[in-house]
């Protein structure tokens, strides 16, 4: 058990306060900035591909985490982001400023949807949200002289300031880079003002307004900080997958994304990325799976599905907090190591809680 | 996702040089048509909206139910060979349990969790529930025989397929049924009140979860009864719980609050469907969507309102 002594104004407001907090993150940056010299090209694209979806789903846990809007079609931004990304560059502009395009332009659509999804009220949003990413799906097809349609668009090479980045090593190192600078700025929204309306109109609406947070403003900002992010997470994505078709972008991506922050953890950016680990593990642990079960059970179709389902409701109806819930509960009880007891930690039973107005 | 896109049954060619206005006849045919799909769709919606005015639940999976519904009476049906209506009843029944079984072991527990969580808990039983067709009837398409399968002609313009009549006769009498139970009996009355304020329901003696979830398994069996009527005109296999999607697109179009506003939204996202995959082949299968987005940002609460500011 480590008590925290103020012994400066600072110490309010620093981010990583616990020694055990600084030792932990620091071991992680340096393992991750070993990874090229430990890791083979493969498991390193993977390790990359594992950060983008780490800041796709920071995007995404901006919004339906810590806003408290569902979003069931946030591959949509995703897509945006890197078809904005792949025909900017196909068109010679450079790599940083369509980046800084690419990230604007998906937080302007992630804010004309804001304003519309503002005046929505709870599950109209998810809904209107997933007809949106059927739609922008089906633009992505259907619009073949600017996105190649079911034919797919190529992505160009990875060049930035001039210097090409063909290399594993060197793409992880810029996945690498772009994922700690957005941990940070997310870590840090949600200690200013606007941030903190974030969460306030996540928590009630009503109560929020009432102390003077407007909420339909802070609803789109969230829907463009967040739309941002994800945009970010897409052009990067574009990078690893260097062919784009629309079916990426569909439904069951934003399922995907959906999953990983339900699973990590809701309403924390560690847990987004416990939840991108969590989704990137999946695939593997589920070929596994198939190897060791017999095979009338394992060769069975509909298995994938089955489990991916099966996980969503076993983590919401035990565990709401997800990984990241866990991992909460298994620093405390090596923090407070002999008295961590089994009514530690309690979940409490609650009425409905509702903001329903029809 | 294609899948999400299928719907109504065969339509008539488009003429590839130039779109011409239809014939008559084959207006009223596509009118009729989308009339009883959208019907189809009314059903499922009218689960939806029991379901959200008991709970505050928006079952993503309600689609499921009527596929599930659908296969049951199949099952029943076929495998069983114990003829239409029989199969058509149990069937139904036997998913009402699943619904009711849903409420009371699963739903329950998690009252008090954030929409976000419960909207992706619904989610997930989607996937539960296709997974587990898949397993149980196979995952090819199957098709039901339906004492359905006859043509009723309407002066000499044009003829219809009985399975659409049907659709619409049996959406009338379960609404008119739905509306019966609700205002006249005890049940129905006590369901209002839980839905109204549960605490108070509960205070006055009204066994407020088990009525909970027997809206569950009402909404079910509606959704179940919707599956066994579609079959005809759309065959049978896993993915047509995906229709449920666009039945939601409905009831928002109309009004989630309202019965009949969520009936009409479903009819008229029916009606408009064919004639938009007709004259607007590139938003095809996706019309549905672009209507109810059109409403939502013009209309945030639809077409038909019923709401009330929320004291605090």
């Amino acid at each position: 058990m480590q008590f925290l002594f103020k012994t400066a104004y600072t110490d309010d407001i620093r981010f990583l306060a616990r020694t055990g907090e600084k030792i932990r993150v620091a071991l992680v940056v340096i393992l991750l900035l070993a990874a090229p010299f430990m890791l083979q090209d493969y498991y390193l694209a993977e390790l990359g591909l594992l950060l983008v979806y780490a800041i796709a789903g920071i995007g995404l846990m901006t919004l339906t985490g810590h806003t408290g809007l569902v979003s069931f079609g946030h591959a949509a931004f995703l897509g945006i982001g890197a078809y904005t990304h792949s025909i900017l560059l196909s068109k010679g502009v450079p790599f940083t400023i369509s980046l800084l395009i690419t990230v604007s332009f998906s937080a302007a659509v992630g804010m004309l949807i804001g304003r519309s999804a503002s005046k929505m009220f709870g599950f109209y949003m998810a809904i209107a949200t997933l007809a949106f990413g059927i739609l922008i799906e089906t633009v992505f097809g259907e619009w073949s002289s600017l996105t190649g349609g079911h034919q797919g668009l190529a992505v160009p090479d990875l060049i930035v300031f001039g210097l090409p980045l063909a290399k594993a090593w060197q793409q992880y190192y810029l996945d690498l880079v772009l994922t700690l600078l957005v941990i940070w700025g997310a870590s840090n929204l949600f200690r200013t003002p606007t941030g903190r309306s974030f969460l306030a109109v996540r928590d009630s609406e009503l109560s929020a307004r009432c102390l003077g947070v407007n909420v339909e403003w802070a609803k789109i900002q969230a829907f463009g900080v967040s739309a941002a992010i994800t945009g970010l997470a897409g052009a990067l994505l574009a990078h690893h997958l260097s062919y784009l078709v629309p079916e990426v972008f569909g439904v069951l991506e934003s399922l995907k994304l959906m999953l990983m922050i339900v699973v990590g953890g809701m309403g924390s950016i560690l847990g987004a990325v416990f939840g991108a680990i969590f989704v990137s593990i999946l695939p593997v642990a589920l070929s596994f799976l198939k190897d060791v079960l017999p095979a009338s059970i394992g060769q069975t179709a509909g298995l994938e599905p089955l489990l991916f389902g099966l996980i969503i409701v076993i983590v919401i109806v035990f565990e709401p907090l997800g990984i990241y819930g866990r991992w909460m509960k298994l620093r405390f009880f090596f923090e407070s190591f002999p008295y961590y007891r089994k009514s530690s930690y309690v979940r409490q039973k609650s009425y409905l809680k509702t903001d329903r107005m029809r | 996702m294609r899948a999400m896109c299928r719907g109504h049954g065969p339509l008539p060619q488009p003429p590839t040089e130039e779109k011409v206005l239809l014939p008559l006849n084959d207006v009223i045919h596509l009118a009729i048509t989308g009339i009883a799909q959208g019907c189809a769709y009314g059903l499922i919606a009218l689960g939806f909206v029991l379901i959200y005015k008991a709970t505050e639940v928006v079952n993503f999976a309600h689609g499921e139910f009527m596929m599930l519904g659908a296969f049951a009476v199949l099952t029943f049906s076929e495998v069983l060979g114990w003829g239409f209506w029989p199969a058509f009843v149990l069937g139904c029944l036997s998913i009402a349990a699943v619904g009711y079984l849903v409420d009371a072991q699963i739903m329950r527990r998690i009252i008090g969790e954030s929409q976000a969580s419960i909207f992706i808990l619904t989610v997930a039983f989607g996937f539960i529930f296709r997974a587990l067709a898949g397993m149980m009837f196979g995952w090819n398409t199957r098709s039901l025989d339906t004492p359905f399968d006859g043509k009723i002609a309407i002066g000499n313009l044009v003829e219809i397929n009985s399975d659409r009549v049907a659709i619409i006769i049996a959406t009338v009498l379960l609404v008119g049924a739905i509306y019966l139970f609700f205002g006249r009996t005890r049940y129905g009355v006590a369901m209002q009140a839980a839905s109204q304020n549960q605490l108070a329901a509960f205070y006055m003696g009204i066994p407020v979860k088990r009525l909970v979830s027997l809206t569950w398994a009402i909404g079910a069996f509606i959704a179940a009864a919707a599956g066994a009527l579609l079959a005809p005109m759309t065959q049978i296999d896993t993915t047509i719980g995906l229709l449920g999607i666009k039945a939601l697109a409905g009831a928002i179009v109309g009004g989630f609050g309202s019965i009949p506003g969520a009936l009409l939204g479903c009819i008229l996202i029916g009606v408009i469907e064919p004639f938009a995959d007709y004259y607007l082949p590139g938003i095809k299968g996706v019309s549905a969507y672009v209507v109810m987005l059109v409403v939502l940002f013009v209309r945030p609460e639809g077409l038909i309102v019923q709401t009330y500011q929320k004291k605090v």
